[in-house]
């Protein structure tokens, strides 16, 4: 067993688990407001990758040293507008309506996003290759038989300062603090005094832009983005957060490094069957906890 | 603020409202004068609640008009009639369970900007109730029904609102702490707040009011000064049990 919960394992298993867990606060966030699974979450997650790209690009052409802040800065940009005009333009309209019919609109959404994306002659349908080496020149280090690149350690540690910058935001401020109890009561919310669709746009906004992050993060670790790259990652994100319990913050970040490690170790005992392992975990943590790890038993509410 | 100088805070003019093809309302008119304790009695199911929920703006109007303070506020959306001045104490408490006890009065707040007066209103909440004062940084779910009528009555006076709506503020709660929660309504009002109570303990209900509307399936039957109202025939024997 030593062979396959090694560090190289855990290295690569928090390293995953972050970019699922940015992914997955968004959903969950949305989740939790407005009950709507926001299928083309993953899809702002592919947005702030081509952002990234296109600010490396641009850089580059210009044979400028383009700053990592900055692009990051553009990719959280990018998911975040394009999640507050998906809210304003398809979501809001739908606010009051069956609930379907917002969830069908999620998925609309979405490949409209990546159906639209390969159209548009700069971005195509095919893989491009994301110049991560012109953003920051890769080192890698050796810790005994484990090696850690800078790329992971850039992957990781901005993940962490977004993660704890969201829970102090959701904390500990005020629109944070109008967050979470539009969460729990939203018709009490809105007899607070709170108007309840900025808060709407402020958590789609904050969602977005943390998908956006991942896309630049998952651009610089695994090079190779094309238009539907959001499917999988953002389908695995709705799975952590549920995981979590959907709505929980915490919980969806637990959930999504479950989720991480469980692919990881997974794939290390058997790189077929990998995956489906860590799926196994999920169906099996559903059956004894339908609510989720940190989720709320609902059931007894009136 | 003057006390009962006869003018008119609240006005409802032939509201209708309905769910789906059923009238809850079926166009109704009352007012609320300024000072006074109003209060709305009738049978579960009559429209009590979805009085309320038109005038904060949480349901639609069909027809009709609302007035407040003279402006029209019929179908605003409830943030902008909170600003107006007024607050709604929801049926069945509808606090914030995991947020503390502190954070759910400052929720409350969330339309006053200035940290002085939103300090002040506090103060002023927890010599009301000092129980929330003691638990002020407990989750608000771990109270009792009582601290959390007490919590949902508060959390209203956190507002600069001239007019307070009440939803069966004593609902599930133990006799004692029934008297408890209609004395502090009284106390409110003599403070200068304008209250408009919605009660299926009518009994309790018309002692406090000054003015009372009976409702009866989306329909005003029977007004007039609580004392009269209370003294009617019909009232007694269909709401007061004699």
């Amino acid at each position: 067993m030593g062979s396959i919960f090694n560090l190289q394992q855990i290295i690569n298993g928090i390293q995953i688990g972050s970019i699922y867990a940015l992914i997955s606060i968004g959903y969950t966030l949305v989740y939790g407001i407005i009950q709507l699974i926001n299928f083309a979450h993953g899809d702002f997650y592919m947005v702030g990758a081509y952002a990234a790209y296109f600010a490396v690009m641009f850089s580059a052409a210009r044979k400028e040293h383009p700053n990592v802040l900055i692009v990051l800065l553009i990719s959280m940009t990018a998911g975040a507008i394009v999640a507050f005009l998906s809210n304003r333009i398809a979501y809001r309209p739908l606010r009051y309506k069956p609930r379907l019919s917002a969830l069908i609109t999620a998925i609309g959404v979405s490949m409209f996003l990546e159906y639209t994306s390969s159209a548009i002659p700069a971005i195509g349908p095919s893989y491009r290759a994301f110049p991560q080496s012109a953003l920051i020149p890769e080192h890698t280090y050796k810790i005994g038989h484990a090696i850690l690149s800078n790329y992971q350690i850039v992957n990781m540690s901005v993940a962490v300062v977004l993660m704890v910058v969201l829970t102090y935001i959701v904390q500990y401020t005020r629109i944070g603090m109008a967050m979470r109890a539009s969460a729990q009561d939203k018709d009490a919310a809105r007899l607070m005094g709170i108007d309840i669709e900025y808060i709407i746009d402020f958590t789609f906004i904050i969602g977005g832009a943390l998908a956006g992050a991942a896309g630049l993060l998952t651009g610089i670790t695994y090079p190779r983005i094309n238009p539907y790259m959001g499917i999988i990652p953002g389908l695995k994100a709705f799975i952590a957060a549920v995981l979590g319990g959907i709505g929980s913050v915490p919980g969806a970040m637990l959930g999504s490094y479950i989720l991480g490690f469980s692919e990881v170790f997974g794939m290390a005992i058997n790189s077929i069957l990998g995956e489906g392992i860590a799926y196994a975990i999920l169906i099996l943590v559903l059956i004894f906890l339908p609510q989720g790890l940190l989720g709320k038993k609902t059931g007894e509410k009136v | 603020m003057p006390k009962k100088d006869g003018s008119v805070v609240l006005e409802v003019k032939d509201l209708v409202v309905s769910y789906g093809a059923i009238k809850a309302l079926k166009g109704i008119s009352f007012t609320v004068k300024s000072g006074e304790i109003v209060t709305l009695i009738g049978a579960n199911g009559a429209g009590k609640t979805t009085t309320l929920r038109t005038i904060s703006g949480l349901l639609r109007a069909e027809e009709g008009h609302i007035f407040y303070m003279g402006d029209e506020i019929t179908n605003k959306q409830p943030h902008k009639i909170v600003q107006m001045g007024i607050t709604h104490v929801p049926e069945g408490r509808r606090i914030f369970p995991d947020l503390t006890v502190r954070e759910n009065l400052e929720m409350g707040a969330w339309t006053l900007r200035d940290k002085k007066l939103k300090q002040d209103k506090m103060e002023a909440v927890f010599e009301l109730f000092p129980r929330l004062k003691e638990r002020q940084k407990q989750s608000a779910g771990t109270l009792s029904g009582g601290e959390q009528q007490m919590l949902a009555v508060g959390r209203a006076l956190m507002t600069e609102a001239q007019l307070v709506l009440l939803d069966e503020p004593s609902m599930g709660l133990a006799p004692m702490l029934v008297e408890e929660i209609f004395k502090v309504i009284t106390e409110i009002n003599e403070e200068g707040k304008t209250i408009l109570l919605v009660e299926q303990n009518a009994e309790m209900a018309l002692q406090i009011a000054d003015y009372a509307y009976v409702l009866e399936v989306g329909n005003i039957t029977i007004e007039g000064d609580a004392k009269e109202v209370a003294a009617n025939p019909k009232v007694k024997e269909a709401y007061l049990g004699a």
